[in-house]
């Protein structure tokens, strides 16, 4: 599969038609039809089993639809015989519960996929490594193991990982909704700091001042079906459908009590 | 005297009472067991089989070359099971259908080899092999017991790896996968290093009843082997005292490696509370 | 109670038990003739396991010349007839004798027996009449060599041409000393339990020859390994003498010995060995 920039000018990074998964008996999404484009960040909000987490890892082809296409850069990706491992290399996923390799260090997680995924040399995957770390205020830690860690800064060391590779999209799955609330901000700086430089991302989130600050168009996901999708001030403000209504009601009242 | 001093002062005491108490009451149990022993009726007649001095001296000297022997084929033979037991884990763990027959017999094996009892094993590897009459294969006792060892080890082996690779959680190898890794790549960097820090344990167990297992390479007929020389001499002289002398050697062995794997339990326990 | 005072003490405790056990008393062991008459050894006056019944024991299987069909009641073989003779001889009727099962290595261990003796041809030596009581002789037995029919040492004159051989002997026989004191060979000889490994190493290659006693060595040839011949045969050093087995100090010894001496000076034993044993000692004497 041809690597690298758009192949089709002015198609979306990424895009999802009519995407339809189950696990077994259970419809987890019923045809999504979504796209992200360069430089956007989309954020996904809706209830726990609403997909969200289901829908990214199918797009780092963790898991196989079972209808509909993904497309990276114009090119479909969930067809048989497409290379998955090298889909993979140009994506970077960001787990909730971060999984970092407990038996290595924080600066050995951000180069291990560099070194033996895209055979990068190893001085220069921990030289970039470093860099990474470094901006996400991680400087003097790259020798410690994630046990030695805290969860913000656990987690800062999987968004270096997974931005180590210079993915086409980063796809970031509630990557604070496991931290204590007093760890969230320096996660949510680097997310941040990702967007101001333009990253393209999918994020899927709980957060919704974080999907307020970040992101240009927010999607509400509900029972696997994307029910409204628009201008992030929009959707979150002044949503047009009942389901977003409700969702965003039932959050603010479960806030304030 | 302060609260504080008047606690501590307290709770040494305690401390005190507390050894007072357990030295105690270990003389009296031990003292008891021993008066038990040393004045039941057959006392002096099992000291003279099992605990006698003149005949210990007279055949420590070569039981221990023995154990030399016992030695040797327990390293050469636990590396095996390793070698062993990571294929054969391996090999029911891949999914790759061009590996299925090698799966199939893979599942055979472990199920035959934990099914039999290794003392079997032995026995049929031992005498069987040499009653095929094929030339090529091996025909010294010592050999055809250690391939038994191995073999039947293995299957027990094979088993704990694959326990401890797929105790690593499924998320490392997302994770692996995410970064850009192929399956053989999260296999090789992510879950085998972590399932290999996890098999420690068990791993050492298995090893320390290897060691113990050895003595039944005796039973082929395995010439200088320490518990086999322990045999012949106490069937020759009617006395059990070279057992003694071979259950002490390997004592020698076994009892550090168990401390060692209780310290190794502990550590393991501490750190990933 | 720290760990490191437990380890000491365990140590301790068994050092102190061997230590405690010095030296052996060196009591007499002689198994030489009795101090009883014929009147102090019948049925009624012997201390027996059970009363007006002798409980004989040997292994099993039980293997000829010594037993037949593995059944010591039949009164056939060597051992079996030895038993019942010394049975009549105590005054024992032969449905009064009772035979039981003991394997070779547990008939030496300590501790009260299941029988009131033991024949399972095994030798009587000064060390081994300290742990138990053995009778009078019954049998002395020579060693003898077999190899395969096919093997270059069928040829052999005499025991120097085992040196180099690779030799098969069955554990707690006398056969193990006869080989390293007679043939001395340059690798230890290979010892196995049974006489049926015995017979399965020489089969299947892997020793050269076999040293088995002279009776056993007829059997193995005859019945079990027809394809091998005994190459001839050799005196253990010291003799190999026979007898019965018995618990240390029985009360029984004095009499069984009596019983086979009678038997011995009467001439009935040799009458019994020529009926059991006489094919067995045809072998060319080595040197």
């Amino acid at each position: 599969m041809r690597g690298g920039a758009a192949q089709v000018p002015g198609a979306p990074v990424l895009e999802a038609r009519a995407v339809t998964k189950s696990f077994g008996e259970v419809e987890v999404l019923r045809g999504i039809d979504l796209a992200v484009r360069e430089h956007e960040a989309v954020a996904l909000i809706g209830a726990s089993g609403s997909g969200k987490s289901t829908l990214l890892r199918c797009i780092d082809l963790l898991e196989d639809i079972d209808d509909g296409d993904i497309l990276l850069d114009g090119e479909v990706i969930t067809d048989p015989g497409v290379d998955t491992v090298g889909v993979r290399r140009r994506l970077g996923l960001v787990f909730q519960s971060y999984n970092l390799f407990p038996h290595l260090t924080a600066l050995q997680n951000v180069v291990i996929g560099q070194v033996w995924g895209r055979g990068i040399s190893r001085a220069q995957a921990e030289q970039e490594g470093r860099a990474l770390l470094s901006r996400f205020g991680l400087g003097g830690r790259e020798n410690d193991h994630p046990d030695q860690l805290s969860g913000g800064q656990q987690q800062r060391i999987a968004i270096a990982r997974a931005f180590a590779a210079k993915p086409r999209a980063m796809l970031l799955d509630e990557v604070t909704s496991a931290l204590d609330p007093e760890l969230v901000g320096e996660v949510l700086a680097a997310v941040r700091d990702l967007k101001e430089t333009g990253v393209t991302m999918l994020l899927a989130t709980h957060e919704m001042s974080f999907a307020r600050d970040v992101a240009d168009t927010v999607g509400f996901l509900h029972e696997g079906r994307l029910v409204e999708h628009g201008p992030a001030e929009q959707v979150l403000s002044e949503p047009r459908e009942p389901e977003t209504q409700r969702f965003l009601r039932r959050l603010l009242d479960a806030h304030r009590a | 005297m302060d609260r504080r001093a008047e606690r501590a002062l307290a709770r040494r005491r305690k401390a005190r009472r507390g050894q007072a108490i357990a030295v105690v009451s270990t003389v009296v149990v031990l003292g008891g067991l021993a008066a038990l022993v040393l004045t039941s009726p057959g006392w002096s007649e099992v000291r003279e089989t099992f605990f006698d001095w003149e005949k210990f001296k007279e055949i420590f000297p070569e039981i221990l070359v023995g154990f030399w022997l016992d030695i040797r084929v327990f390293l050469i033979v636990e590396v095996a099971v390793l070698l062993i037991g990571l294929v054969v884990a391996l090999l029911r763990i891949l999914r790759a259908p061009a590996l299925f027959p090698l799966k199939l017999l893979a599942t055979v094996y472990t199920d035959v080899f934990r099914g039999i009892p290794t003392i079997l094993l032995v026995y049929l590897i031992g005498f069987g092999v040499p009653a095929l009459e094929l030339s090529g294969l091996p025909s010294e006792p010592v050999v055809l017991g250690g391939i038994a060892l191995a073999l039947s080890y293995g299957a027990y082996v094979a088993e704990v790896y694959r326990a401890g690779i797929q105790s690593v959680h499924r998320s490392q190898r997302d994770a692996a996968l995410a970064v850009g890794l192929t399956e053989a790549g999260a296999l090789r960097h992510v879950i085998l290093p972590q399932a290999v820090r996890r098999v420690g344990p068990p791993l050492l167990n298995d090893f320390i009843a290897l060691q113990k297992d050895v003595a039944l390479i005796a039973i082929i007929g395995v010439a200088g082997e320490a518990f086999r020389i322990a045999q012949i001499d106490a069937s020759l002289d009617f006395n059990y005292t070279p057992m003694i002398a071979a259950a002490m050697l390997y004592l020698v062995i076994t009892l550090p490696l168990a401390r060692l794997l209780d310290h190794w339990e502990r550590e393991r326990g501490k750190r990933y509370s | 109670m720290s760990k490191l005072a437990f380890l000491l003490i365990a140590p301790v405790f068994a050092l102190a038990v061997l230590a405690g056990c010095g030296s052996d008393d060196d009591e007499d062991t002689s198994t030489s003739a009795s101090a009883v008459t014929a009147d102090d050894c019948t049925a009624e006056k012997l201390e027996t396991l059970e009363a007006g019944k002798l409980t004989v024991a040997t292994d099993s299987p039980a293997f000829p010349p010594y037993f037949e069909d593995d059944d010591p009641t039949n009164g056939d073989g060597f051992e079996s007839a030895v038993a019942y003779a010394i049975a009549d001889q105590l005054g024992f009727e032969d449905a009064d004798v009772e035979w039981v099962v003991e394997p070779f290595n547990s008939s030496y261990a300590p501790g009260p027996k299941d029988f009131d003796f033991d024949v399972n041809q095994i030798s009587i030596t000064p060390k081994r009449a300290e742990q138990v009581d053995f009778s009078s002789p019954y049998y002395e037995a020579e060693q003898a060599i077999v190899v395969n029919n096919d093997s270059e040492l069928a040829d052999a004159s005499s025991l120097a041409d085992f040196a180099e051989a690779n030799i098969g002997v069955q554990i707690g026989t006398t056969s193990q000393e006869a080989v390293e004191a007679e043939i001395a060979p340059s690798e230890a000889p290979q010892v196995f339990d049974t006489s049926n490994d015995v017979v399965s190493a020489l089969k299947n290659g892997q020793v050269d020859a076999v040293v088995v006693d002279v009776p056993t060595a007829y059997f193995l040839t005859a019945t079990q390994i027809p394809e091998a011949t005994t190459v001839g045969q050799f005196p253990a050093p010291g003799g190999d003498q026979w007898g019965a087995l018995l618990e240390k100090d029985s009360p029984l010894t004095e009499c069984v010995s009596f019983a086979i001496d009678e038997l011995s000076s009467s001439g009935e034993l040799a009458d019994i060995e020529a009926e059991w044993m006489s094919e067995a000692t045809k072998a060319p004497v080595l040197e």
